[in-house]
């Protein structure tokens, strides 16, 4: 899992707790995201894909993002920084539904470096905002992971 | 049926799934995902994975039913259309790679409510075993929030 964009899992264990990393912009929720998503993911949940179920029978204006999609593009954030194989935990809370049309913005902060038996541990807060890093938060929630 | 404490310990329907590396490929493109080693089995080798590894939520698309993609929203017996996702949470323990055997064991953990029963929150416990050789490879606890929850016609 090399990329030139990947700080190497030393640069990340020398940030100290509270040190910002690179925010990452996703493209604008499209309806044809929201579709492959359905596929690819499995879930075939008409809320995310049809608008008339959107409308008629949750009295929402529009489909709306699938919460994993969020937490997707968390993961892709995530492993930016810290190798997939090194994740122990990630969790998140939703707090707000997507919709079409929200450009996802990621952020993230070290919480905690620790070394226990020869091992460096990182925990990050990870945070996706419906627009620009100041703007509402859809998602948060917290990784761990052993370098 | 309601949505209430009698559903805490409900089993869903076992299975076992093989992550097949063609939806792992519709996956990367829905999500973006270009790197290498998610799409391409020689990168994911040079990676040091057996085959493509699934991305880290992919876990809790295992645990959609192949056969029966909405069987938690019957086991709920609540409207889809009244349902949203609070949280997810993941812990891993070995990769998960294209071709594997997976088995899937899904059950209710726990529920409760708040605003005076109008919110339900339906906690689904989720473990990922490789079939073949019998380890944990994921736990995976999903929250669900029910809205107003109404008995079924």
């Amino acid at each position: 899992m090399t990329s030139p964009t990947q700080m190497s899992a030393g640069t990340l264990a020398d940030l100290t707790p509270g040190s910002a990393l690179p925010s990452l912009d996703f493209p604008p929720l499209s309806r044809t995201t929201l579709a492959l998503y359905a596929g690819g993911s499995g879930d075939h949940n008409p809320l995310h894909i049809d608008t008339d179920f959107a409308r008629e029978r949750a009295g929402m204006p529009d489909v709306i993002g699938h919460g994993m999609l969020t937490m997707a593009y968390l993961g892709r954030y995530l492993t930016k920084f810290v190798p997939q194989r090194s994740l122990r935990k990630f969790g998140v809370r939703f707090q707000a539904v997507s919709h079409v049309g929200d450009a996802i913005t990621c952020t993230g902060t070290i919480v905690k470096v620790s070394r226990e038996e020869g091992r460096t541990w990182v925990e990050l807060d990870v945070t996706a905002h419906r627009g620009s890093p100041d703007a509402e938060v859809l998602a948060s929630g917290r990784a761990v992971a052993v370098l | 049926m309601m949505v209430d404490r009698s559903l805490i310990g409900l089993q869903l329907r076992k299975y076992v799934c093989v992550v097949e590396a063609f939806q792992l490929r519709l996956f990367a493109k829905a999500i973006g995902e270009t790197r290498g080693c998610y799409v391409d089995p020689a990168q994911a080798v040079a990676a040091g994975f057996r085959a493509p590894p699934i991305a880290p939520i992919f876990p809790a698309c295992l645990g959609t039913n192949p056969d029966d993609p909405l069987d938690w929203a019957t086991a709920l017996g609540a409207d889809l259309a009244s349902i949203l996702h609070g949280s997810q949470e993941f812990e891993y323990f070995e990769p998960i790679c294209a071709g594997d055997r997976i088995r899937v064991e899904r059950r209710i953990a726990d529920v409760y409510e708040k605003k005076g029963g109008t919110l339900k929150f339906v906690v689904f416990s989720m473990e990922c075993v490789n079939d073949d050789t019998q380890r944990l490879a994921c736990r995976a606890t999903q929250t669900l929030v029910v809205r107003n929850p109404a008995p079924t016609q």
